[in-house]
């Protein structure tokens, strides 16, 4: 990361971050004012007796913005706090993150009737903008996520926390009216319209905007073009497309065997399942969380969780080596980070029954040797076994709700569904297991590239 | 006197490509989705919630959208793009630098980023909206396989303009394949595939080398991956885009409450 003087580099973002807030300040102006149109605008609190209103509060927040515009235009853009920053950088590692954002999503879920709701889902999104844009003023937090190729990621992940938020929105709505006996929203304009001009207008607008919108974007901002192609200097470090940062973060638990072939087919195999594991009628064509939880839960666990936030992390917070930094840390390739993994068949025989681990004698035939790796990892192979094989039985004998399914989905269904699931767990197992006991393989059988 | 506008539509070339009267009344508007091409895709009339934005986000269409932009402006980067290590690199920065507006090659490649993100947005949706349920089981899997023909045409895109982002990310995203089991030469079992002690599985014959049509990123792998990215690729997605549009009328057209 090559530094330069901080005036300097303030000049150079300054006209950027006073468009951005001043595009920020506008979205709320609008905001507050499409409320105060439609007569959406509700009381918040009252100062001194005179109400303010949500119209009101949008209003204050825009003229805060477009101070915040003016001082960056101005070459002094508001920054983060020092203290803030730091905190952030201390706070962050690989566990901080992912048990944090599974936290932030488990809690958004189960308190949903909460953040739905328009005032709080659109304070999210400011608070969001704001300190990003609070950020960009920090070098090393810049250069990540104004690099050309990641801009595309952050606007992702705004979309998919606009779509989380809308999808929610409507299926909390829905739920609240199905447990009223009433229809879903979609049920309810059961008008036919003519595609011509109804869709195909609305198609030709969608054209139009995306086009100018891609023309704008290439514009902006300049395709990235690095060095002529050497294979002789190895940047470090070496990241996969964007999109693949997700497996390439799983390398980190899994060899490639299973980050890159085993687990994405696994992942691809088990899309295709779903609507042949989903026997659930309820909840086709319209918005739902109460109707299909277990559905809702897994894929957003799998999408938002496993998928996502991995390939933000891969993106944003994997440095140098692969080691791990903080939004507003220098990737510095000369940071050392302790690595003392060790293998489930050396905390048995050697931690646990205090003797060296079985091995061959050097002579010994094929099969022999083969018996003595078997005998060696017996403890990975049988906890596998139990794991994908025995656990599936024990949930339908110990646990109602996966002995309904069982019953709804017949022996093969079943299995291929709670194995598919386990296989996904197996990811978050393998992660604690690493940051608890530096747990390396379970089974590490390297003379022929297992090691799982 | 009619108006020019009325002289054209009344001549027979016209009428001979445009074989329906203006859509501006109700009867007009259904014979124009009848009988023009690119309209028949849609049905004639269609639920009003099911084309709320709201409700479908518009993503499928987006993404439809994307790859027609994609198609249009690769086409006019193949004619100045050389695949080879001596032009490869040197041809974009000509399309950067010497071609007029130099823009094609930002809005291919932001086009791609977006086009990833758009086909996952049209998963979550589907999915949201249970739309995969029966009937529309067999969709659901071919939109899947259209997702992952998406990454991998991105993937395979990722190599041409063989700068320094570009080998390495290949390299590293291929370098996986040298694990897959059986077939990679460093996968688990692939020592057992030998006859007579010598190695089926090698550098030189495993899964990676398949597709990279050498030991390391290379000219034959800038090669095989333009064929795969401009002609192999596209082509599978043209054929199964084709049966999802199909598959989305006849398995009852915009999912809706039953």
């Amino acid at each position: 990361m090559h530094h330069i003087d901080q005036d300097l580099f303030l000049g150079k973002v300054s006209g950027f971050l006073g468009g951005y807030f001043l595009f920020v300040a506008v979205m709320n102006a609008v905001a507050a004012f499409y409320l105060w149109r439609t007569g959406r605008s509700k009381e918040l609190f009252r100062v001194g007796g005179l109400p303010v209103t949500t119209a009101l509060f949008w209003l204050a927040i825009a003229m805060i913005l477009t101070i915040a515009s003016a001082f960056a235009f101005g070459g002094t853009p508001w920054g983060m706090p020092l203290v803030l920053m730091d905190f952030a950088d201390w706070l962050m590692s690989p566990v901080v993150y992912t048990v944090g954002s599974l936290a932030v999503l488990s809690l958004m879920f189960v308190a949903r009737d909460f953040f739905v709701r328009p005032f709080v889902a659109w304070s999210g999104l400011n608070i969001a903008l704001f300190l990003m844009g609070l950020s960009m003023t920090d070098q090393d937090f810049y250069s990540i996520v104004g690099k050309p190729d990641n801009v595309p990621i952050v606007g992702m992940v705004f979309l998919l926390g606009y779509f989380t938020w809308l999808g929610a929105y409507k299926a909390v709505i829905n739920d609240r009216r199905i447990a009223n006996g009433e229809e879903p929203l979609e049920a309810l304009d059961k008008e036919k319209v003519l595609v011509w001009p109804d869709l195909v207008y609305t198609e030709l607008i969608c054209m139009v905007a995306l086009t100018a919108l891609l023309i704008v974007w290439a514009i902006v901002l300049k395709a990235p073009l690095e060095e002529p192609a050497s294979a002789v200097k190895t940047p470090n470090p070496s990241k996969a497309p964007w999109y693949f940062l997700g497996l390439q973060e799983m390398l980190v638990y899994y060899d490639p065997w299973m980050a890159g072939v085993v687990l994405p087919s696994m992942v691809v195999f088990g899309l295709m399942a779903i609507p042949f594991l989903d026997f659930n009628k309820k909840g086709n064509g319209y918005y739902t969380i109460a109707d299909r939880k277990f559905a809702y839960v897994t894929f957003q666990f799998g999408f938002l969780v496993l998928w996502v936030t991995l390939i933000v992390m891969g993106t944003f917070l994997r440095g140098p080596n692969w080691n791990f930094f903080g939004p507003y840390e220098a990737w510095d390739p000369h940071k050392v980070v302790a690595l003392n993994n060790v293998d489930l068949s050396e905390y048995f025989w050697i931690s646990a029954l205090g003797q060296a681990r079985p091995k061959a004698p050097s002579d010994a035939s094929t099969a022999v040797q083969l018996g003595y790796i078997l005998l060696r990892e017996s403890p990975g192979i049988v906890l596998l076994l139990l794991y994908l094989g025995a656990l599936p039985p024990a949930l339908v004998l110990y646990s109602r709700f996966f002995r309904d399914l069982f019953v709804r989905m017949g022996f093969l269904r079943y299995m291929v569904l709670s194995n598919l699931l386990l296989m996904m767990m197996l990811l978050p197992i393998k992660m604690v297991a690493r940051w608890t006991v530096n747990m390396k393989y379970f089974i590490a059988i390297p003379e022929y590239f297992l090691n799982f | 006197m009619a108006s020019l506008g009325e002289i054209i539509r009344e001549s027979q070339i016209w009428k001979s490509v445009i074989r329906h009267p203006m859509p501006v009344d109700r009867r007009n508007r259904v014979v124009v989705m009848l009988t023009n091409f690119f309209l028949h895709l849609h049905p004639v009339s269609i639920k009003k919630q099911g084309i709320a934005l709201s409700y479908t986000w518009c993503m499928g269409g987006v993404t439809f959208f994307l790859f027609l932009v994609e198609t249009i402006t690769g086409v006019l980067l193949m004619f100045y793009y050389r695949p080879t290590l001596e032009w490869a690199y040197n041809d974009i920065l000509a399309l950067r630098d010497v071609t007029s507006l130099g823009l094609l090659r930002e809005i291919h490649r932001w086009g791609a980023h977006a086009m990833v993100i758009t086909v996952w947005l049209h998963m979550y949706r589907v999915f949201l909206t249970g739309s995969y349920k029966p009937p529309r089981e067999f969709n659901w899997v071919v939109g899947v396989i259209l997702l992952l023909l998406t990454l991998l045409m991105s993937f395979t895109g990722y190599l041409l303009p063989w700068d320094q982002l570009a080998i390495w990310a290949i390299t590293v995203g291929s370098n996986m394949a040298r694990a897959t089991p059986f077939l990679g030469y460093e996968g688990p079992g692939a020592q057992l595939l030998s006859v007579d002690g010598i190695d089926m599985i090698t550098n030189a014959s495993d899964a990676r080398f398949g597709l990279l049509g050498a030991r390391f990123v290379g000219e034959e792998t800038l090669n095989r991956f333009y064929v795969l990215h401009c002609i192999a690729i596209p082509l599978g997605v043209a054929l199964l885009l084709a049966i999802h549009f199909w598959r989305v009328r006849k398995d009852g057209g915009i999912s809706a409450p039953m």
